[in-house]
């Protein structure tokens, strides 16, 4: 079965950003998507810790200790960008005011349910930042992910079994074999990676998954 | 004549006692005001109560007031990171306490605070472990979690420049937790890089009104 590389998955979501959308891209794999948003269109995206028109990592050696992003990596502002307080960032996310976030995943339920911040193995430090923020706040919550753990499980499952970040959240997953759109009906496919057939993926999920027409 | 700049790094926090429950500014390392911390670690005041969105990177800042023993309890939302190594250390040997609240529940608990307000109705963290216990309310049709203000007895913040009124700007992102700090601590002492004249600051950009703060302290440095 063929899949998509991680810069592929990246380039993928960002296809489905439009122009004049307020994003949040949450740390790790979702970051990349900034590097693939067309550079002829004006996206604002947002980091938590109080920025917003945010811009590309800046040239060696004009990192700025004071200009960071939510993974504390050093960041530009773009020209009209701007900072605020910890709590406007916050009401921007909970208020409803931020379009779309993209976020990683460790499972993702048919029905939306986020499951991204613990695997609630024993004695491991806990830690949440504004995981469970994003995930309630933002109009569209997308997750971009591989569809299997590298033990080979589904992590779209029917019901999380680690521990929840927030319930009935998640519209949409990207993932390496194709898109799926997730909601009260449960998970329905958008599309497939060529070369992917749907027979397969409801194996690697075990869910009735049914093509969008 | 009110002065709040005339203040040393040492004087400033030389009335911090120990079990004192203390905010402190920063977001990783923007923002930490790492030497009114090394100011408290010198004081040597023990057993506080530490709030600050992590718990510490490397060994500078909270870090280091974490590795000097003198925290019993850190309230944040993001201790774990690969350089958190003095957190780690002394939450694994269970010398210090955890309380772990989402990022944006962390702000408004303390914007609340600073507010006067009673309690807050959050949606985020609602069905999740973190709000275990916590009582709940459907509004409108969408699920709240009860949470109350967080209050501390002192806030240790970081701001680009400030006048002897108290009022401060900050710089980039460096800004984060600190006007919401600023707000909600019985006493507010800022270290700034640069003590300014009043009026030398615009105040339709005034970040931080003088009301909130209490004492300034010209660190030096960049921000």
């Amino acid at each position: 079965m063929s899949r998509l590389n991680r810069e592929q998955m990246a380039a993928r979501v960002a296809r489905d950003i439009p122009e004049g959308t307020y994003v949040n891209l949450g740390i790790g794999l979702p970051t990349q998507v900034a590097n693939y948003l067309p550079a002829d269109k004006e996206i604002f995206l947002q980091s938590e810790n109080g920025l917003l028109g945010m811009g590309p990592a800046p040239a060696p050696g004009e990192e700025d200790p004071d200009l960071i992003n939510a993974g504390k990596q050093p960041v530009t502002l773009l020209t009209g960008g701007c900072y605020f307080h910890h709590a406007d960032s916050f009401s921007m996310m909970r208020g409803g005011h931020l379009d779309i976030c993209v976020l990683g995943a460790f499972q993702v339920s048919q029905h939306g349910d986020l499951a991204n911040w613990s695997t609630g193995a024993p004695g491991a430090i806990p830690a949440v930042g504004g995981a469970m923020d994003l995930a309630i706040g933002a109009k569209q919550v997308f997750v971009l992910m591989e569809l299997q753990t590298r033990k080979g499980e589904s992590k779209l499952v029917a019901e999380c079994s680690y521990p929840l970040t927030g319930l009935r959240c998640v519209s949409r997953i990207y993932t390496d074999v194709g898109v799926f759109a997730l909601g009260p009906e449960g998970a329905r496919v958008i599309e497939l990676v060529d070369g992917v057939n749907l027979d397969e993926v409801r194996q690697l999920t075990g869910l009735p998954l049914e093509m969008i027409e | 004549m009110i002065d709040k700049t005339t203040w040393t790094l040492q004087s400033a926090v030389t009335d911090i006692p120990d079990g004192a429950s203390v905010m402190v500014g920063g977001f990783g390392t923007a923002g930490m005001p790492d030497e009114l911390i090394d100011a408290l670690i010198a004081h040597g005041a023990r057993e506080l109560t530490i709030i600050n969105n992590n718990a510490g990177n490397g060994d500078t800042g909270l870090a280091a007031l974490i590795a000097s023993k003198r925290v019993r309890k850190v309230v944040c939302s993001f201790p774990r990171q690969t350089d958190s190594w003095h957190f780690d250390a002394a939450y694994k040997a269970g010398e210090i306490e955890l309380e772990l609240v989402p990022q944006g529940n962390l702000a408004a608990r303390i914007h609340a605070a600073g507010s006067g307000l009673g309690a807050i109705f959050t949606p985020t963290g609602y069905g999740t472990e973190l709000a275990a216990g916590k009582e709940t309310r459907e509004i409108d049709g969408r699920h709240y979690v009860l949470e109350y203000p967080l209050h501390a007895d002192f806030a240790l913040i970081k701001a680009d420049r400030g006048d002897r009124w108290g009022n401060l700007v900050y710089r980039k992102t460096a800004r984060n937790f600190g006007p919401l700090m600023a707000m909600a601590a019985k006493c507010t002492i800022a270290q700034v890089s640069e003590v300014v004249a009043l009026g030398e600051l615009d105040p339709e950009a005034v970040v931080t009104p003088g009301i909130f703060v209490h004492r300034v302290v010209a660190a030096g440095g960049k921000s």
